[in-house]
């Protein structure tokens, strides 16, 4: 298990324990945080689980895919950590990821 | 008349149009999902196809938009091929890497920041048109009020005169004709025959737009982006028609299909006004209830064994909406309308991967509003008749529904 912490727009915390082998768009579905949609099931294919990587963890979360990448540039504002919280496989090092959550999904 | 469960698999076509009228397309799609669900059709009105019929395998085609071609070049995103010099262009029927460099000229439009003055102007306009409508009359709601909305949010968005409204649904209807309808317009010729008047006010309005500083307005976008200022004529009308089509006739179809959902579960009508903050669940629950566009055509560009069926590299490939949306594996009791589903948005109606609709929040937006100020009057709208439906197997057309507003003491 890992734990992952979402920070909602307004800053408000909320921590989650998530399976090693899950990802993030699931671990935020699972626990239903609000801001996460996930609409596609984790294909890399709606942009709904656009999630901002703090920037001390980014490194760590590898690189997008050229998918990944295309689905992000449509998003009407994306920030230089922007992640596909599905593109995201939750791993031993990731415990204690923080992510920010966006006001709402497109 | 056979039945549609009587009928070899091999001589179903399910692109036939007056099923879509009748709602027989359902257990067409029922069939196929349940027997064959990536299936090669032989024989159809447009020749040779396969069907993606269910949820989860139109994703994984959507997801996958190297291998399954939306290029105008090898035949766009139509289920019948077009003739090469009337195709209309633009990022819906591109390929990566133009796809994204077009989209994102346009993507400013649906920011957070717009969506957000859109909607008290959509407030104003919903106000507007509900305002000037009869009670206890019998009014046809398509285009008194479905017509009406659309029509003057895209004036709002395209900053289109807002007098000549009615223009922008003609035109999107003459892009929507289905050539084999049996009206005037019986190729894709007559159509761009008829389209010129758009052609010609839409030049009109781009050359005023980069005659001026650029504003928020999807032509100003146009006009002064560097990927679509100087763009080739079937790529200009490729454009202007996709932001027509796409923020006109989808939305007004919703917005016809929601009231007729809610006449036929008069119990999830009586739950909504009982529970006004439903219109949030609701309004994706119609989405995906009407599926305004039911398919959408790739092409393989390879060879590629999809679910143990071998598509061939020039393959056209049907993902059917309308049957993903029915889909049981995934939407729970798909028959229902249900508008306090837990995962609502959990449909296929605005596609997935790269061509996902971009209009997608606008749409939600608009719906939402409507319905909102409807119900803050305490009005309870009763359809009086059946909808009539269009003939075609890609737009879900509602030309006509006939409604009486009552207003319950």
């Amino acid at each position: 298990m890992a734990k992952i912490i979402f920070v909602d727009h307004d800053g408000t915390k909320h921590e989650v324990e998530a399976s090693v082998g899950s990802n993030v768009m699931q671990a935020a579905v699972d626990n239903n945080i609000e801001g996460i949609d996930g609409d596609c099931g984790g294909m890399c294919a709606c942009a709904t689980c656009h999630v901002t990587v703090d920037p001390e963890w980014f490194a760590k979360t590898g690189a997008r895919s050229e998918n990944e990448e295309s689905m992000l540039t449509f998003l009407p504002e994306i920030a230089e950590t922007a992640r596909l919280g599905c593109q995201i496989e939750i791993t031993d090092e990731l415990d204690g990821l923080v992510v920010h959550l966006p006001i709402e999904q497109f | 008349m056979t039945s549609i469960k009587d009928i070899p698999l091999s001589d179903l076509d399910p692109s036939v149009q007056t099923r879509f009228q009748s709602g027989e397309h359902f257990e067409v799609f029922d069939r196929l999902r349940a027997e064959a669900p990536v299936y090669f059709h032989e024989t159809t009105q447009y020749g040779p196809f396969w069907s993606i019929s269910k949820y989860k395998d139109i994703i994984e085609v959507e997801a996958n938009p190297k291998v399954f071609s939306s290029d105008a070049a090898y035949g766009g995103i139509w289920i019948k091929e077009q003739p090469k010099d009337t195709i209309r262009k633009s990022f819906m029927t591109a390929d990566q890497p133009e796809h994204d460099q077009q989209r994102k000229v346009v993507n400013p439009i649906v920011s957070p920041s717009n969506l957000n003055d859109m909607e008290q102007k959509v407030r104003d306009i919903v106000t507007l048109v509900l305002d000037d409508l009869p009670l206890n009359e019998e009014i046809d709601w398509v285009e008194r009020v479905s017509v009406e909305v659309t029509g003057r949010v895209l004036c709002e968005l395209m900053d289109f005169p807002v007098e000549e409204r009615m223009d922008l649904t003609t035109w999107s209807d003459i892009v929507n004709t289905d050539v084999d309808a049996g009206t005037e317009i019986t190729d894709e010729y007559v159509k761009l025959e008829k389209l010129k008047p758009m052609i010609i006010k839409f030049k009109e309005l781009f050359a005023e737009r980069t005659g001026m500083p650029p504003q928020n307005d999807l032509i100003s976008m146009l006009a002064h982006s560097q990927e679509t200022a100087n763009m080739e004529p079937q790529q200009f009308v490729g454009m202007l028609v996709l932001l027509m089509v796409g923020g006109n006739d989808t939305t007004r179809n919703s917005i016809s299909g929601g009231l007729d959902a809610l006449n036929k579960f008069p119990e999830e009508y009586k739950k909504l006004r009982e529970n006004p903050e439903l219109v949030e669940s609701m309004v994706p629950e119609i989405i995906r209830w009407v599926t305004p566009v039911a398919h959408m055509r790739r092409t393989a560009l390879e060879d590629i064994e999809f679910h143990g069926q071998q598509i061939k590299k020039g393959d056209k490939v049907i993902m059917w909406y309308c049957s993903g949306n029915r889909d049981p594996e995934v939407i729970e009791d798909p028959y229902t309308f249900k508008i306090d589903r837990k995962n609502p948005r959990q449909h296929v109606s605005f596609g997935f991967g790269i061509h996902r609709c971009l209009g997608n929040r606008m749409a939600e937006l608009q719906l939402r509003v409507l319905w909102e100020e409807i119900l803050k009057r305490g009005w309870v709208i009763e359809t009086t008749g059946e909808p009539e439906r269009r003939f075609s197997n890609f737009v879900v057309g509602i030309d006509s529904l006939k409604a009486i507003i009552r207003k319950p003491e």
